[in-house]
């Protein structure tokens, strides 16, 4: 009784647990967090700071950002859009069909971590150019890839797509066949059973994959200016403007829009992660 | 109806071919006078509750009973009103008033239970499979659980098939029972029929926790081991096995001709007592219920007499019998 009426008033630090270990493991965390994220970001933060707040609010709002801005954040969020729906696809295939050559493709899709970015880059380039295989197929009909946003959006769905499929696949793998079975019985067509059942329990993993996705995008880097082209106003995209100032030595100038990709980001994942707690609640997985 | 039988037996996937989530590799399912074989899973209209009860816990309690109702096309779909209504008839059916805003995760298994038959209900099937329905549940809830099922069985009419691999829910529960066996089906009867005329060796030795004796069997008298019993029928002469229910022996009264038999062992099982016996070194221990106030130790030797006999002529082994369509598949 004292305990429940101790905690309505104070702060809530810990849920009362039986497994011991929570002030050794809390410490670590803090402290472990703190020096890989926590400070670097600080210090970038503060490096910005010198320009005062107008001073980064005058760079960040130069016509070139913003545009660069733009162009990062919308063509992440795109590419993770588009890697929710294929993610699961892929997904869904790796886990519910046995076929030949299942595992190296299953392998394949890890790829995008482990190819050295710039690479993936160079390779999308050639492949997606004019006068490549894949391009060349879209220039009858007017359409260039390669050098344009276009091309952006292929190399950020390319570096994505092993977030969502890498966590889709493991709730999937999960899914009670059964639960399925049921939807069948009481009546419902596949594609009810899939819509009205199977994707609703994949959501709060999806949501997390696509988040991860966004975020990876948003800070890709190396594939994207080897295909994007990189024309101010319409392919450049906001990391490469930082190294460009980073090249006139404009530290402070670089930290800025930094400083407010990191905002933008970090409001971006706030945002997904209340969407996934709300899913979670509304979709029973709490 | 119960299929019963050991696990493997084939219960689960016999359930499964009538539901249409497995396809016979020969023979027809009918429904009535219709031929169901060849009919989607979802077109078959029926009632099937897993073992699992596979609720969709991203929906209420309220909407996981509506869904049957829900995934009808727009012209054979209730208006809402209609399926809100039948959706509290159900809940008010499964004792789960109150509860329909509750998601799966937030109620208890018997519940859970409960929810899933409501489902299984809300759509009107031609006949209800429970898949093992009271697998999951402590025994308490089990016993309560079954009484209401029969209740809800004799007010909603539904022909009833329920997989269970416990003798006591399958008599208990069931007007029929069908008896399986390594995919095929041994017997079907009343829970009288099985347990008082079983139809095979099979049926004899599993319902009722029947200990096999082998016997040879000549004229009106079996040879037990070193012993000799008369029998009140006429047998069938040769190697025989006979099965042997605790209820089946008696303590004899002085004067009969009775089998010696040794106790090695007391127990209680339930509320009656019982006493293991051993009738010959070579011969599978049996047991026998005491009476009350009847005080037997181990190492003392009683006089017991078959009360009951249950005899079959030995099968040769691999006797073929009756195959039924169901395919022999371990069930899931």
């Amino acid at each position: 009784m004292s305990d429940a009426a101790l905690s309505g008033w104070l702060p809530r630090v810990r849920k009362p647990s039986a497994l011991p270990g929570f002030g050794l493991t809390l410490g670590f965390a803090v402290s472990y967090l703190s020096l890989i994220v926590l400070i670097p970001l600080a210090v970038l933060v503060a490096r910005a700071g010198t320009l005062g707040l107008d001073g980064i609010w005058r760079v960040a709002t130069t016509p070139r950002v913003l545009a660069a801005l733009e162009v990062s954040f919308f063509i992440s969020a795109a590419a993770a859009l588009v890697n929710a729906v294929f993610g699961v696809i892929v997904a869904w295939v790796l886990v519910r069909y046995e076929f030949p050559g299942k595992r190296l493709l299953d392998a394949a899709v890890d790829l995008p971590f482990a190819l050295p970015t710039a690479v993936a880059g160079i390779a999308l380039a050639a492949l997606y150019a004019e006068n490549g295989w894949i391009g060349g197929l879209f220039v009858p009909f007017g359409i260039k890839i390669a050098f344009t946003p276009l091309g952006i959006l292929v190399a950020l769905i390319f570096i994505g797509l092993p977030f969502v499929v890498r966590t889709v696949q493991p709730v999937l793998q999960d899914f009670d066949r059964e639960v399925e079975e049921a939807s069948a019985t009481l009546g419902a067509t596949r594609r009810q059973t899939v819509f009205r059942v199977v994707l609703p329990s994949l959501t709060p993993a999806l949501l997390t994959g696509v988040a991860l996705a966004f975020a990876r995008a948003v800070g890709e880097y190396g594939s994207v200016i080897f295909i994007a082209g990189n024309m101010p106003f319409v392919s450049e995209i906001a990391p490469l403007l930082i190294v460009t100032k980073l090249e006139e030595f404009d530290y402070a100038g670089a930290a800025a829009i930094a400083t407010v990709m990191l905002a933008i980001s970090f409001l971006a994942l706030l945002a997904i992660n209340g969407l996934q707690a709300f899913s979670r609640r509304r979709f029973g997985h709490a | 109806m119960a299929l019963l039988g050991p696990s493997g037996s084939g219960k689960t996937t016999f359930l499964r071919l009538i539901a249409g989530l497995e396809a016979p590799t020969a023979g027809r399912i009918l429904f009535g006078d219709e031929d169901a074989t060849k009919l989607a899973v979802r077109d078959r209209r029926v009632g099937f509750v897993f073992q699992s009860y596979a609720l969709f816990r991203h929906l209420t309690v309220a909407e996981n009973i509506a869904y049957g109702l829900r995934v009808r096309p727009r012209r054979t779909r209730p208006a809402d009103k209609e399926i809100r209504r039948r959706v509290a008839d159900l809940l008010e059916l499964v004792q789960l008033s109150g509860l329909d805003k509750r998601h799966p995760a937030q109620l208890s298994g018997g519940q859970r239970q409960r929810v899933a038959l409501a489902r299984a209900l809300a759509v009107e099937p031609r006949v209800l499979l429970l898949d093992e329905p009271f697998g999951a549940l402590d025994a308490k809830v089990r016993r309560d659980l079954r009484r209401w099922l029969r209740e809800v069985h004799d007010r909603t009419g539904h022909t009833t098939l329920f997989v269970t691999h416990d003798q006591e829910e399958a008599l208990e529960l069931a007007d029929r029972v069908a008896i399986f066996n390594r995919g095929t089906i041994e017997q079907v009867g009343t829970p009288d029929d099985v347990l008082d005329r079983p139809a095979t060796a099979f049926v004899a030795g599993f319902v009722g926790e029947a200990v096999r004796l082998p016997v040879d069997a000549a004229g009106s008298w079996i040879r037990i081991g070193p012993h000799q019993v008369a029998t009140p029928e006429e047998n069938v002469g040769g190697p025989a096995e006979l099965f042997v229910r605790p209820r089946d022996l008696v303590i004899a009264r002085p004067g009969v001709d009775a089998i010696p038999a040794r106790v090695i062992g007391v127990r209680r099982s339930g509320t009656s007592r019982r006493a293991e016996l051993s009738l010959a070194a070579d011969l599978p221990t049996v047991e026998i219920e005491l009476p009350e106030g009847r005080s037997v130790r181990r190492g003392d030797v009683l006089p017991i007499v078959l009360a009951t006999v249950r005899l079959f002529t030995r099968l040769p082994p691999h006797a073929s019998r009756g195959e039924v369509s169901a395919k022999r598949t371990e069930g899931s």
